[in-house]
């Protein structure tokens, strides 16, 4: 059986399918997913015009571009599996998953991408509308926007990988809350979601540039957007590819041992 | 009065269940100190780069955020579990318990479950508060208390009155506690003085979800920015909110016949 083949057409349809029900529930996230952007779009915007126009190389324009590139990336590379993972261990949901011949994480890329499908129906014409309102401007380049589709694939898996890897932290124990808050928290700051990268103090720019988090979101806005260089994207990409690889060795250590700690609810 | 005593009760019964679990305490403890990092530390991202945000001082704006977790554990402890607690009865039948017992129904379910540990929140945020009301100098007088205490419970009860009106559309729609997951993810852009939005957003952040009257209007008594017309404005919305909120309540309690009737 061919994995890429056989099961992940079957798993699309279905999720594509179960996903339909839920419209409602996809419209609120949308709002969730636009409100923290636009927020800090506007906090910028506000410190560009007392300025003068300007901060630190960003104008008015830039910022807008930033933030709205920052929300479509954003929206195509998030999960949601930490909020996820503690439910299904502490109701025993996990148990006929892990039955199966199949390793869940496959279940879950494919609902990621299934749902993302369905959504990203509705984040274009919101894409559209902070256009119109915030009128940004970017020099898009053909190469950069080449390079932008290795690094937004490679972007999500480290994501994925991460997050996954994070969530099953809850085999341990059932404060995932607390971990995921701290997780979001350096996310915040160093994958470049409260300010782009480059206004934040040196030492911060320093520990995030040695840290994954601007290669999950940050790396390829800045890419798309023309901010960098030949040289800056091949050393992005390399860095992506090796904190996935990275990542993907501690998910396999932490799932071995996280399966060997589990015990459904009930046994 | 009798709605003070109840309330008093049902502290209590809050804290025997939580007491059960202490370290709850702590982690609760650890996750506001952690909110309020992110909040100062992006704070100082910002006034690295400017000097004020729209003529707010940064001290002012410290304010501001020690005024939004105050009104975050004000809603946290009792507002949210309790209209949370209050859907799920309507959902699972549960309300007719609450509905014949001798008492106003309305005070019942508004203080139905409060969630001892979120006090910690209502703390921080006035130390907070304390801490930048001291650096912004003495210009603090009783009239400026006044306006705050006065604007604060305006924005109480308008946040109060528009998470019951939602809660009571539940007799209606079973399912809206999605609309409330859109007040949680609006609420946040209060952590910013209203001022700064776009006309479009600061005007839905201030009708639609009014979320400017919980925590921008008290800030602005606090340091002196409050204008006659927004207090009136306040105390109007507050009033007016507070009736619509019972009327609703009333004519919903009337149609509702009971979760399997």
């Amino acid at each position: 059986m061919s994995l890429l083949r056989d099961v992940y057409p079957v798993l699309f349809r279905t999720d594509i399918a179960v996903q339909f029900q839920y419209r409602a529930a996809m419209i609120i996230w949308l709002i969730g997913l636009v409100i923290q952007p636009v927020v800090y779009l506007v906090v910028w915007l506000t410190v560009a015009k007392t300025q003068g126009g300007e901060v630190g190389g960003f104008t008015s324009a830039d910022f807008s571009a930033y933030y709205i590139t920052y929300m479509v990336v954003n929206h195509l590379t998030f999960t949601w599996v930490m909020f996820e993972f503690e439910y299904r261990v502490r109701s025993g949901a996990f148990s006929p998953l892990l039955l199966q011949p199949l390793h869940p994480i496959h279940r879950d890329i494919a609902t990621n991408i299934a749902y993302k499908l369905l959504t990203t129906v509705l984040v274009l014409p919101v894409t559209a509308l902070l256009i119109w309102a915030f009128s940004p401007r970017a020099e898009l380049q053909l190469w950069a926007l080449l390079a932008f589709v290795p690094s937004l694939i490679l972007a999500f898996l480290l994501r994925f990988f991460i997050e996954w890897a994070l969530a099953l932290a809850a085999f341990w124990t059932t404060r995932v809350d607390a971990i995921n808050q701290v997780f979001f928290a350096v996310m915040l700051f160093l994958a470049g979601r409260m300010a782009p990268l480059s206004l934040m103090p040196d030492w911060v720019q320093t520990i995030a540039y040695w840290s994954p988090f601007p290669w999950m979101v940050a790396f390829p806005v800045d890419l798309l957007l023309g901010k960098l260089t030949w040289e800056e994207t091949v050393e992005g990409l390399v860095a992506q590819a090796v904190w996935s690889l990275l990542a993907l060795a501690l998910l396999s250590v932490v799932w071995k041992r996280g399966v060997k700690a589990y015990s459904a609810v009930g046994s | 009065m009798n709605a003070l005593r109840l309330l008093w009760v049902f502290f209590r019964i809050g804290l025997m269940n939580e007491l059960a679990y202490r370290a709850n305490f702590y982690v609760q403890f650890f996750q506001g100190l952690l909110r309020l990092g992110v909040a100062l530390a992006s704070l100082a991202v910002v006034f690295d780069h400017a000097d004020d945000l729209n003529g707010w001082q940064p001290a002012e704006l410290v304010a501001l955020l020690g005024v939004f977790f105050l009104m975050s554990g004000v809603i946290g402890t009792l507002i949210q579990p309790s209209m949370q607690r209050f859907m799920e009865d309507v959902r699972q039948g549960t309300l007719d318990f609450v509905l014949t017992k001798p008492e106003d129904a309305q005070i019942l379910v508004s203080i139905s479950e409060v969630r001892v540990w979120r006090l910690v929140d209502v703390i921080q945020g006035v130390i907070v508060l304390l801490i930048a009301l001291w650096q912004i100098g003495g210009d603090t007088g009783w009239r400026e208390a006044g306006a705050f205490a006065l604007t604060l419970c305006c924005g109480t009860a308008i946040v109060y009155s528009f998470w019951l009106m939602l809660a009571t559309l539940s007799f209606w729609f079973v399912r809206v506690e999605n609309i409330l997951v859109i007040f949680q993810s609006l609420y946040d852009a209060g952590r910013w003085p209203i001022g700064i939005y776009p006309r479009w957003l600061r005007m839905g952040l201030t009708f639609v979800v009014p979320i400017a009257f919980a925590v921008t209007v008290p800030s602005e008594a606090l340091v002196g920015r409050l204008t006659g017309a927004t207090l009136m404005g306040a105390v109007g919305l507050a009033l007016a909110m507070l009736l619509a909120a019972r009327l609703l309540w009333r004519w919903g309690v009337k149609n509702y016949s009971g979760a399997s009737a």
